[in-house]
């Protein structure tokens, strides 16, 4: 048998029909659902008198829409309660588990997915959300699909694909200190451009991906669809089983170390061809931070804003000084020292307990500046009890941080929890597009410590000196 | 299930010369809180499309009484960003049939092409001057041949574009992915039973 890459095992091992002439039916194993773009689907197999496929392999969460202030309180907007009545209502008649607004396991759907275990190695994972990438962290071919997408999936369990191109990012080396996940990804993304990974399906290797934990493998794999690409993904090792082990929805005792068995052979054979590779340093990663009003537009914290003479392309100098001119920076200053008014630590890029971790170390004993509005929001219940567990909780509100129910909250600014115009934001969210995070808002792209530290001083600031001055 | 038949358009167009125009940008995510795909053409662009005070933004181009027509030139990485449908949804329902543009983003494409909009990537050159020569000439008018994978740019040479011959024949007959796929029930079936 040829050598075959992990994407290429799992995609062969879902074919259900193929033809020449026609896209692969692929087989689905997980499909997750939110509140946001199910509705239409839902309408759609209803006026069809189609029925569920697969309801048992379906999930649902109510995250994107749902306020993260007291979860007694009747929601405000008479649109996002309606849209979340709605979702209930649908998975119910569809016999769809949901973790509702009343569940105390609720939370982000890419949160929970892996935190249920309903995300496993070498499983197919859809969901109506680009951010579905987050899952290939366990070795799972996940991507974001759209609403008539979800609709197929509910009648057929299947989807209808091309097959993608595949990219290794080899990130070899040791991480220096409070360089994190995010950092990498970020500077990953500025490598390659926010297109450079469109058609690929990227799979992360070498000594520094292999060092991560699955909660920094999840915040790798989540930001691979702001480079472009289809999915990302990380081959399952003893981090992942160990990881999997005694969570809710994974195999349990001899069925779990039969998976596991399985699981193992979810590997890149030696000899397998990518279609390309990237290479990175991971010495020469820094605290990232983006400048722009794209993810692509990231640069260490240490250096300066770029100038737009730097840059040869026509297009590229007019993109960069209109991003400038959104995000009132000046070129060829240090980006460190940027005023900040808000500080969001959260979104399924960065809320899990090792990200709250990170960030409460920063803040502990110190206080945000009186400047800032500072908010934590959980990524889920369980992070949520978690981290009280642990006294994280007392840690951010002494310090003054806001600590909130678990949701999207102010990475999508769908639920009332946004910026206003001119403010600037230290977000460790995964999009820095115009309004993002609120109409006229500028976003800087950080990890859970940069966006800490950045409460407390007011401004971005070099983590790596931080409390030294 | 049958859905409405593309085959031939011929448009004036309406330039956006610009690169990664984003999904938030295309729909902004506080117009996604509703539960069905009607009306969102009036939400369209709607931050570069309105002023702080409601008022249409004269410097967008939409806005300009020059430019109109049933297809959207732009430049890089099109539709990047989330994968909310309400993104063709709204340029669908604002009137848009076609866009033209140097490359586009992954799932924006995939949904364009189930809600018959066409998504054509053609050169960067051939983007570039059909920009400059809309805004030079308004009334220029493009035509895009599905049938023959062609499109027609006055004062530049007939175009080709790639689609795969089964997306082409769904748009071309109005038919929908859901129907094909669950005329291989039984190979689904049958995919399912192995895996127990």
């Amino acid at each position: 048998m040829s050598p075959k890459t992990l994407y290429q095992k799992i995609w062969d091992a879902h074919v259900v029909h193929q033809a020449e002439g026609f896209p692969t039916i692929l087989y689905i194993d997980r499909h997750l659902i939110h509140e946001v773009t199910s509705p239409q689907a839902f309408q759609g197999i209803r006026d069809k008198g189609l029925k569920l496929r697969q309801p048992n392999n379906t999930f649902g969460t109510v995250d994107h829409s749902i306020p993260t202030t007291d979860r007694k309180l009747p929601i405000q907007d008479p649109e996002a309660a309606s849209q979340i009545s709605t979702f209930e209502k649908n998975c119910r008649e569809y016999g769809i588990s949901f973790f509702g607004v009343d569940s105390d396991q609720q939370g982000i759907i890419h949160v929970i997915g892996p935190e249920q275990g309903l995300t496993l190695p070498g499983m197919t994972i859809v969901c109506g959300d680009s951010h579905t990438s987050t899952h290939g962290a366990f070795g799972a071919l996940a991507f974001g699909i759209g609403t008539s997408e979800i609709e197929h999936v509910f009648a057929t369990q299947c989807l209808l694909q091309q097959t993608s191109k595949t990219m290794e990012i080899r990130v070899e080396g040791t991480l220096s200190p409070m360089v994190t996940a995010k950092d990498i990804i970020l500077a990953i993304i500025a490598k390659i451009g926010m297109g450079g990974g469109t058609g690929y399906v990227l799979e992360y290797t070498g000594s520094a991906i292999r060092n991560l934990s699955m909660e920094g493998r999840m915040t790798l794999c989540n930001m691979s669809i702001e480079a472009g690409a289809r999915a990302g993904m990380v081959a399952p090792d003893e981090v992942t089983f160990e990881y999997l082990k005694g969570k809710p929805y994974a195999p349990q005792g001899a069925d779990f170390d039969k998976a596991v068995a399985r699981w193992k052979g979810l590997c890149t054979d030696t000899g397998a061809k990518y279609d390309t590779t990237v290479v990175l340093k991971a010495e020469e990663i820094e605290p990232m931070v983006t400048y722009g009003t794209n993810p692509g537009m990231a640069i260490g914290i240490s250096k300066a804003v770029p100038k737009p003479e730097e840059f040869s392309n026509a297009d590229e100098k007019a993109e960069l000084e209109d991003a400038l001119g959104y995000m009132a920076l000046q070129a060829g200053k240090p980006i460190a020292g940027t005023p900040i008014d808000v500080v969001f630590i959260g979104s399924c890029t960065n809320s899990r307990i090792e990200d709250l971790r990170d960030a409460a170390q920063m803040a502990k004993g110190q206080k945000v500046s009186p400047t800032v509005r500072a908010l934590v929001v959980p990524g889920s219940y369980p992070v949520k009890r978690q981290a009280e567990a642990e006294g994280l909780d007392r840690i951010f509100r002494e310090a003054g941080f806001e600590w909130r129910e678990p949701g999207c909250s102010m990475c999508i600014a769908m639920n009332g929890d946004q910026i206003e115009p001119g403010q600037a934001c230290a977000s460790t969210s995964n999009r820095n597009f115009k309004g993002r995070q609120g109409k006229g808002g500028r976003t800087f792209l950080v990890s859970p410590s940069m966006a800490a530290a950045a409460a407390i001083s007011g401004k971005l600031v070099d983590i790596r000196h931080f409390g030294q001055n | 299930m049958s859905t409405q038949k593309v085959t031939t358009i011929q448009s004036t167009a309406v330039p956006l010369n610009r690169n990664n125009v984003d999904t938030d940008q295309i729909i902004p995510a506080r117009f996604l809180k509703g539960t069905t795909k009607a009306g969102l053409g009036e939400k369209l662009f709607f931050d570069w499309r309105y002023l702080e005070d409601g008022s249409p933004n004269p410097a967008f181009a939409l806005n300009s009484p020059r430019f109109s027509g049933s297809v959207l030139v732009a430049a890089h990485n099109f539709g990047c960003g989330s994968s909310r449908e309400h993104a063709p949804w709204a340029l669908k329902d604002y009137g848009f049939q076609v866009i033209l543009a140097i490359s586009f983003a992954d799932i924006f494409r995939n949904n364009s092409l189930k809600n018959q909009l066409l998504p054509i990537p053609l050169p960067e050159p051939v983007i570039l001057k059909l920009l400059d020569d809309i805004e030079a000439n308004p009334s220029l008018t493009v035509t895009v041949d599905l049938p023959r994978q062609a499109v027609q740019i006055p004062n530049q040479p007939e175009q080709r574009f790639e689609v795969d011959p089964y997306r082409k024949k769904c748009l071309m007959e109005g038919l929908d992915d859901i129907g094909y796929t669950l005329s291989h029930l039984a190979e689904i079936e049958a995919y399912e039973a192995l895996q127990v």
